[in-house]
């Protein structure tokens, strides 16, 4: 008698928790720590934390679905190489396509594009999670964490431009300003600044640690 | 005194760390104790000192465009500059395999010391950071992109070795207990790097 397996539904329970997970109780930048360098860096303007988490994204998704489809093929020793290799040509055709696209964002990104390579966030959910698991589940994975960043550049990156010029940039639109110079709030030159990033996130993990006690660690 | 200007640069006013953010993942990851900061922040200067001028090299003579046209003037109309991600990955990579090795045959000591930190750095946004740092700056002779390196290098081990002092003796006091570990550890960092503008003004 031939051995029916129940094909699992493609958005089922566990499924969905490999996206809702890395918003909220596994963030990828304040929970599990990687891919602050970028996080901090390009969230002085709002239009740049949207081209980035889109960009990170990309790749992470795509990224992890190859691996996981490569990953029996992949010798132990080497892995590290051959994800960084497949990393790398996906970044290149990312930078690409942005200096066709929005030109402008792309040069303000200037290294940080480059550097999506070595954003650990990237090279963490390789080995931690498509080296092991299914494409389908690879890419579910993928999209929460590359959300999960993406949520927190996008909050790091509305309270800089909203308080340090007062103004909101959305790729394709104008940039809306909200508070003109001189109505009575001077422009917090400081939120510019690249230290204020880094204490913005300090607050965000307060916050979040603050409602979720579990995640609260011993020194 | 135009090498001392630009180490004095890349080490203080252009920190890895406090400006630009390079390296952050593995400088929370090691900050914990003093030593395996110490550890860490020399395998950096190391690395970074020999792969900037290597990829400089590599830039100058390989992927410009017009670099080739040493091999002929039918060659001198190439850009390969969009290889250069997958080319300077690929020589950071292999250079820290290589002298992993060497310091493993040659001093053992210092392979017991640096070992377990060396192929971290592979993967560490400092070191690449350079390198694509170094091809936006245009240095014009060797000597230049190897006082970038070393001065980059220094930089970021000073700061990884400051926030690790701060962060042993933190570990004694009171804090609220959501910001205990890592949220310490950004505001910590924020605060010393709003100390390192103060360097922004220099004019060296």
């Amino acid at each position: 008698m031939a051995e029916v397996k129940e094909k699992e539904p493609l958005f089922s329970k566990k499924n969905k928790r490999l996206i809702t997970d890395p918003l909220n109780d596994n963030n990828p930048v304040t929970i599990q720590v990687l891919g602050i360098c970028s996080a901090l860096a390009v969230t002085v303007q709002l239009d740049n934390a949207i081209v980035m988490s889109i960009a990170v994204m990309a790749v992470l998704v795509i990224g992890n679905v190859v691996v996981s489809l490569l990953r029996s093929f992949i010798p132990p020793r080497i892995r590290i190489i051959v994800q960084l290799v497949i990393v790398a040509s996906l970044v290149i055709i990312v930078d690409i396509v942005l200096k066709a696209f929005v030109y402008d964002v792309s040069k303000q990104l200037s290294v940080f594009v480059g550097l999506i390579i070595t954003n650990c966030i990237i090279m963490g959910r390789l080995e931690a999670f498509a080296m092991g698991n299914k494409p389908w589940a690879s890419a579910l994975d993928g999209v929460g964490n590359g959300l999960g960043y993406g949520f927190v550049l996008i909050v790091v990156a509305i309270c800089k431009e909203l308080f340090g010029s007062g103004s909101l940039t959305i790729p394709g639109f104008d940039k809306f300003q909200f508070i003109a110079e001189g109505s009575g709030y001077l422009h917090n030159g400081l939120m510019l600044l690249p230290p204020s990033s880094l204490v913005l996130v300090a607050v965000y993990i307060w916050i979040q640690k603050t409602r979720n006690k579990k995640l609260i660690e011993e020194h | 005194m135009e090498y001392f200007k630009l180490f004095i640069r890349a080490a203080f006013v252009d920190n890895m760390i406090f400006a630009f953010f390079f390296g952050m993942c593995s400088y929370l990851a090691v900050s914990k104790t003093v030593k395996t900061a110490v550890g860490l922040g020399m395998a950096v200067i190391f690395v970074l000192t020999v792969t900037v001028p290597v990829n400089w090299l590599l830039d100058t003579y390989v992927l410009q465009e017009g670099a080739l046209s040493w091999l002929g003037p039918e060659y001198a109309s190439y850009d390969l500059s969009f290889l250069s991600f997958i080319m300077f990955i690929a020589v950071i990579a292999s250079i820290v395999q290589l002298v992993e090795m060497i310091v493993e045959k040659f001093s053992p000591a210092l392979y017991g010391a640096l070992g377990i930190f060396l192929p971290l750095i592979a993967v560490n946004c400092a070191i690449l950071g350079g390198a694509l740092f170094m091809q936006q700056k245009q240095f014009g002779d060797i000597a230049e992109a190897t006082t970038y390196g070393l001065g980059s290098g220094f930089g970021w081990f000073i700061a990884v070795v400051l926030i690790a002092a701060i962060r042993e003796k933190i570990r004694y006091s009171h804090i609220p207990a959501p910001l205990r570990g890592v949220g310490m550890a950004f505001l910590i960092t924020g605060l010393m790097g709003l100390a390192f503008l103060g360097f922004l003004g220099f004019n060296i």
